[in-house]
């Protein structure tokens, strides 16, 4: 088991650095030369030289590449063009909102897509696998961003239930755990579920199929084990794919939420890279897809190495 | 993936069957029917629309469904909806669908040469494609349209980046399940070139399941593309897209809310039909069902 833990991590990092290395290269498939792309256009020509030497700009590519890489090692994410401020602390506050929602909207969508398809599964070809697809289909076919709308339009506009903008009552990005703030939080993780949930679902419903369809199944059936036993069985060979498929959902509601956060206005990863993108802010918006990438990244691997907890047979 | 390789075992007879199954699958061809509908609405643009998309009035802004004239009602420059809806489908279709079939094209062929020709080559294009996984489809799709600044053009091209890698992912694997088969080897053993096996003998085989797996995409690919014209990455206004409407439509929500969300069922419409009719096509191509 440890040699695969070392194996898998070893293997993550030229995929680390391919990826850091696609986000270096934001900065120079922008328009413009990317000195335009990290100072604004009214940067004192002092500053500028200053940033070229730092940066390495009249340097070739590779060694640009390198002198970028050390400064993120050390944490220097780079300065934002439309505030001037360190990109960091910013990101770190968005990433933290933009967390609390993914992992919302995974505790509403991962049980939901569980049930849906586990019971689709058991009872293939009945009404209630009709049904669960049905709904599985719907769910990854939505435009999120459209039913986000829908929700406020129900929930905000027609019911005045629920708050359709923000994060908290006072505006600020502060999160705490108490109603004022939960109630923001309803509908964009509702929202953002639907996805995980229809991808669940359909995965789920396909192992739990083929897993019920096995001569071990019918072996077991045929000794007398009854329904919960059978489940017991079912549950241990679903789970390593299951996982795998959470883990990378979870993944993308980290990395795909800008759209129902530009909706709801949550002060996450989203919106900051939708506001880097209307004020051409590509540091912050290079920054914001590095750190969100290398979570992806990260998270990859602890799906690979639970996944070869969980089934020996992955250890390979 | 591994049916591919029973599906030319009866020729001419495994088409007729896939045929005869797509006919029963009453659902498919509803929804088929509905996308063949929409497309023909788009592409008679000029004749069925009522009015022009452009021109608006600033005394008829956001009239709701069913005034007078303008049957699903205006939008917030006094734009009669029916028109922009069709026109806005037009781009829509034309974001969703061009970036799958490129990347069809561009990912297939990598996918194949991969698949075929294994060693080095395979390698390093299999650990690129390893690379694009490494971000969530729509971060990456904003990141690289981020980058190059909005235009219809640059979202197309970063959606078809977007989708390169998965089809290249399922197009190596068909072709190396197909690679390794008797048939493949006694071609390779009676002299036949590389090009000659894979045009008579892989080709057949592998284009099927890579196209299903495409249209499969083209779902995903109409919200993604939507959605970076909602997020302003993709067409500009005055131009009707469909998410750029709903981006525009916002501020409408609270006085015309059924008017603000029909840009967006539109996109619920055509992506879940596209969705339904792969599945569809998937499941009538698939001999073990």
């Amino acid at each position: 088991m440890i040699s695969t833990i070392f194996r898998r991590a070893l293997y993550s990092l030229p995929i680390a650095l391919a990826v850091s290395l696609f986000c270096f290269l934001l900065v120079h498939i922008a328009p413009g030369d990317p000195i335009n792309a990290i100072l604004p256009p009214d940067a004192p020509a002092d500053v500028i030289a200053q940033v070229k030497e730092s940066y390495g700009l009249d340097k070739p590519l590779p060694v640009q590449f390198g002198i970028w890489l050390f400064h993120i090692l050390q944490g220097d994410l780079g300065r934002s063009l439309a505030t001037g401020r360190d990109i960091w602390p910013d990101l770190h506050s968005a990433l933290a909102n933009t967390l609390v929602l993914a992992l919302a909207s995974a505790a509403i969508g991962f049980p939901l897509g569980t049930l849906f398809g586990s019971v689709a599964g058991a009872f293939r070809g009945t009404w209630i696998d009709r049904l669960a697809v049905g709904i599985a289909v719907a769910g990854v076919s939505v435009p999120h961003y459209w039913l986000g709308m829908v929700m406020v339009v129900i929930f905000s506009v027609i019911l005045n239930w629920l708050p359709s903008m923000g994060a908290s009552p006072d505006g600020s990005g502060a999160w705490a755990l108490d109603w004022e703030h939960l109630s923001h939080l309803v509908l964009p993780a509702i929202t953002l579920s639907v996805i995980p949930m229809g991808i669940v679902t359909r995965t789920l419903r396909g192992i739990v199929g083929d897993i019920l369809n096995q001569d071990f199944i019918t072996t077991l059936r045929g000794k007398g084990l009854k329904r919960g036993g059978l489940m017991l069985h079912v549950v241990k060979n679903a789970a390593p794919q299951a996982l795998a498929v959470m883990g990378l959902q979870l993944g993308y509601l980290m990395g795909g939420s800008i759209l129902v956060e530009t909706v709801f206005a949550w002060p996450g990863t989203g919106l900051l890279l939708n506001n880097a993108i209307f004020q051409r802010d590509i540091p912050v918006l290079q920054s914001t897809i590095l750190v969100l990438s290398m979570f992806f990244v990260g998270l990859n691997l602890a799906v690979d190495l639970a996944q070869a907890l969980l089934d020996p047979r992955m250890r390979r | 993936m591994a049916t591919a390789t029973l599906k030319t075992s009866r020729a001419q007879g495994y088409w007729d069957g896939v045929l005869k199954r797509l006919k029963r699958d009453k659902l498919t061809l509803f929804c088929a029917g509905v996308l063949l509908l929409m497309l023909i609405v788009m592409i008679a643009a000029p004749y069925v629309a009522p009015h022009s998309p452009y021109q608006g009035s600033m005394i008829r802004r956001l009239k709701p469904i069913g005034f007078p004239g303008y049957p699903l009602g205006t939008d917030e420059l006094g734009r009669d909806m029916v028109t922009r809806l069709i026109y806005g489908g037009r781009l829509s279709w034309t974001l969703g669908i061009s970036p799958v079939a490129i990347a069809f094209a561009i990912g297939g062929t990598l996918g194949i040469i991969a698949g075929f020709a294994g060693g080095w080559l395979g390698m390093l294009i299999m650990r690129v494609t390893d690379v694009f996984y490494a971000f969530p489809s729509v971060l990456l799709a904003v990141a690289i349209s981020g980058a190059l600044g909005a235009g219809i053009f640059n979202a197309v091209l970063a959606l078809t980046l977007v989708f390169i890698p998965p089809i290249i992912r399922v197009a190596e694997s068909v072709t190396t399940s197909v690679r390794v088969l008797d048939y493949v080897e006694s071609a390779r053993a009676s002299g036949a070139g590389a090009f000659t096996i894979v045009r008579v003998h892989v080709l057949p085989n592998v284009l099927g399941p890579i196209f299903v797996y495409a249209t499969n995409l083209i779902s995903v690919s109409m919200i993604l593309a939507s959605g970076l014209s909602f997020l302003g990455l993709g067409t500009k206004p005055p131009e009707p897209e469909w998410g750029l409407m709903l981006n525009t439509l916002r501020t409408a929500i609270y006085n015309q809310p059924l008017v603000a969300m029909l840009p967006g069922l539109c996109i619920f419409t055509t992506s879940i039909c596209f969705n339904m009719v792969s599945d569809g096509l998937r499941s009538a191509m698939d001999v073990k069902s």
